[in-house]
């Protein structure tokens, strides 16, 4: 199988840990992984922000560069997502990680080792628009040492929302300040995710504020 | 209108609203959950009640013409009304043919909407707000901030204050809902005894019969609509359903996503006049006001779909935290930011269709299936951009066109980072309450070249 792997652009400039933890997973699976050097963003900040011309553009590049793999495999949900929608005739094989483990290969053990408290939170495209169910829970309860934490209140929203935190910044901030208040009440050490999006403004909270909270995306656990 | 992040800030600094709010919608949403939970088929039922409301707005000429035929047949007169103006004027009209100084009001969206409250009162006739909620707020001079709990921002103890100085007659009240009902309860059944109009909208209007339908909780539908002679009723012309037998399908799916109720406990249903039996005159008024504007948008049109159920409101995280009046309109929430704009024209509120964060929730309990993130980034398309942002994003897709392009730029902003934990420009908002995540010193593209080579 030839997997590619869609780093996206975020995940790319602003937290390479994610991607690097994918290649370590699929790798210790036994899999070749690829990256094609000429991605860059599939399109969906441009179609969340109003610019239909410019993501369909985007897009179109993005189906170019992807359309040879058998499966195409991304540590964000919310890329998937849109590359789902922007690009139709690639969406049946473009995978979010946990939903490429678990639904495709039908691992749940990866062989980690994480000896920690750890709450989960449950992104929004996650849950309902790429539907990755159990998935990442699962994942996680094979992870050795590993305490898993609910979080209360786990599907409400983070407030980040891409260009939404930066236009409604009040209102984002008052979702992120009820996010973080029910992290804190879990006792972890980490809250993980699917989304390095939503960790950068769960992140962002919890340092500001000093907590000693820290975010590590699923695949980092996963790799570790 | 004051945009949305402007009206929201006002909204989040109040910490009573933020209380009063989180509580309620916590209540209906779990309610909600619980009901819809029980149903079996409830997936069946929402396509069910999606594919009705598509059939209604495709065959809207024809079926309008149908529902005007079996009112008038049944003893009913129809009136239509470009917009809110003539609408108002309609019923002012009957008012004053009755001769009429008062009112009375089953709560309605439709008439909130066009203003009918102030219109009438400009013309010398005061409309009576008879739902416990909407008199609070019509007493007080405040307006609904959500579809089905209007007064969802007061609580009991304002309430009461409320009371005593309007319609308590100088008894000293408590707060004890009960208390206050029965004060309400007894001011409002000699409205209702007196009254020679009364005014609804309506929840549902059969083509194939000419019946109307009010589903309600409190019973005073039911008196507004039976006991004054002369009853006019203001229907959103997207209101219609084809046959008597489709509300089998939408008095399941409203009352379980609404109130969280198995069914509500009053449902008023009438066609025309029955002689010897409530009203013997009745007018109906067909609104359009924006909505064949909004029809005409292919995507945007399923807004007219909504049956005012609020169960998106509910579920909302900017809602739940901002309360109505930040949307601006008697249309709050996911389903405001949608409905508004196509009403007004995206020009007149073009902040609303950002006021989401896209988290999907407001689809995700629907009960006819709006895709409300769908329609939002529809209207986004829409909306007129401020220049700096248009050159940025022009820019940015450039930049994201060409992968030379985009490594110069990655090299370009780790370079220009400097060490402030509080940057200037676009992004300033996001560090005035969160912490930047710092770009990484080695992209992934760079430890794969590294790593890997090619």
């Amino acid at each position: 199988m030839r997997i590619g792997l869609f780093v996206t652009c975020l995940g790319d400039t602003l937290f390479p840990e994610a991607p690097k933890a994918t290649v370590t997973v699929l790798e210790r699976l036994g899999h070749d992984v690829v990256f094609p050097r000429d991605q860059t963003c599939c399109g969906q900040l441009h179609q969340n922000s109003g610019y239909l011309d410019e993501a369909r553009a985007l897009a179109r590049r993005f189906t170019a560069i992807f359309g040879d793999f058998d499966a195409v495999v991304s540590p964000s949900s919310s890329c998937v997502g849109a590359v789902r929608e922007l690009s139709p005739e690639i969406a049946p094989r473009v995978f979010e990680l946990s939903e490429f483990l678990v639904g495709q290969l039908g691992v749940e053990d990866v062989g980690a080792y994480f000896p920690h408290r750890v709450t989960y939170h449950p992104t929004c495209h996650s849950l309902r628009v790429v539907r990755v169910g159990a998935a990442p829970r699962r994942l996680l309860l094979a992870v050795r040492g590993l305490e898993l934490v609910e979080l209360p209140e786990a599907d409400e929203c983070c407030g980040f929302g891409g260009t939404f935190a930066v236009k409604n910044p009040d209102t984002s901030t008052a979702m992120l300040a009820d996010k973080c208040r029910s992290v804190l009440a879990t006792g972890a050490e980490v809250v993980t995710a699917v989304d390095g999006s939503c960790l950068m403004q769960i992140g962002g909270g919890l340092s500001r504020q000093r907590t000693g909270v820290g975010t590590m995306h699923l695949a980092e656990i996963l790799a570790s | 209108m004051t945009s949305f992040p402007e009206a929201a800030r006002i909204a989040l600094g109040d910490s009573q609203l933020r209380h009063n709010l989180r509580n309620a919608t916590t209540t209906i949403r779990d309610k909600r959950a619980r009901v819809v939970a029980e149903v079996p088929d409830w997936d069946e039922l929402r396509e069910a009640g999606r594919a009705i409301k598509a059939d209604v707005m495709r065959r809207l000429d024809e079926y309008l013409l149908q529902f005007e035929e079996s009112v008038q047949a049944a003893g009913g007169q129809v009136h239509w009304a470009r917009d809110g103006a003539e609408a108002n004027a309609i019923v002012l009209d009957v008012a004053r043919a009755h001769d009429v100084t008062e009112v009375v009001k089953v709560k309605s969206l439709t008439t909130d909407e066009i203003g009918l409250n102030e219109a009438l009162a400009a013309g010398g006739v005061h409309a009576i707000e008879t739902d416990f909620a909407e008199l609070i707020l019509q007493l007080d001079g405040d307006w609904p901030s959500h579809i089905l709990v209007p007064a969802i921002h007061r609580n009991r103890s304002e309430i009461r204050d409320l009371f005593m100085r309007t319609i308590a007659d100088g008894r000293e009240l408590s707060d004890d809902p009960r208390e206050l009902a029965d004060t309400a309860r007894l001011y409002l059944r000699e409205k209702f005894l007196d009254a020679k109009v009364g005014v609804s909208g309506a929840n549902f209007g059969i083509a194939e019969t000419g019946t109307l339908v009010v589903v309600e909780s409190e019973g005073n539908g039911r008196m507004c609509t039976t006991l004054p002679p002369v009853l006019v009723t203001v229907l959103g012309i997207e209101k219609l359903l084809p046959t008597f037998a489709d509300l089998e399908v939408f008095l399941q799916l409203l009352p379980r996503s609404s109130t969280g109720e198995r069914m509500n406990p009053y449902t008023s249903l009438w066609t025309g006049v029955t002689i010897g039996d409530g009203p013997q005159e009745f007018h109906v008024v067909l609104l359009d006001n924006g909505r064949t504007r909004v029809l005409s948008d292919q995507v945007g049109r399923q807004a007219l779909h909504c049956i005012r159920c609020s169960a998106c409101l509910n579920v909302c995280p900017v809602y739940r935290r901002t309360g109505g009046h930040a949307y601006g309109s008697v249309y709050p929430g996911p389903i405001g930011a949608i409905l508004t704009p196509q009403l007004r024209g995206v020009a007149n509120a073009k902040s609303l269709p950002y006021a989401s964060s896209l988290c999907g929730a407001c689809y995700e309990v629907c009960p006819v299936k709006i895709d409300i993130p769908s329609v939002l980034l529809h209207l986004r398309a829409q909306t007129e951009k401020d220049v700096a942002e248009r050159i940025a994003m022009r820019s940015l897709a450039r930049i994201f066109g060409n992968v030379r392009l985009y490594e110069w730029a990655q090299r370009l902003a780790r370079a220009g980072e400097g060490p402030a934990r509080r940057v200037p420009g676009p992004l300033a908002s996001w560090t005035q309450t969160r912490d930047l995540k710092p770009f990484a010193k080695e992209t992934f593209r760079e430890w794969w070249s590294r790593e890997r080579g090619a």
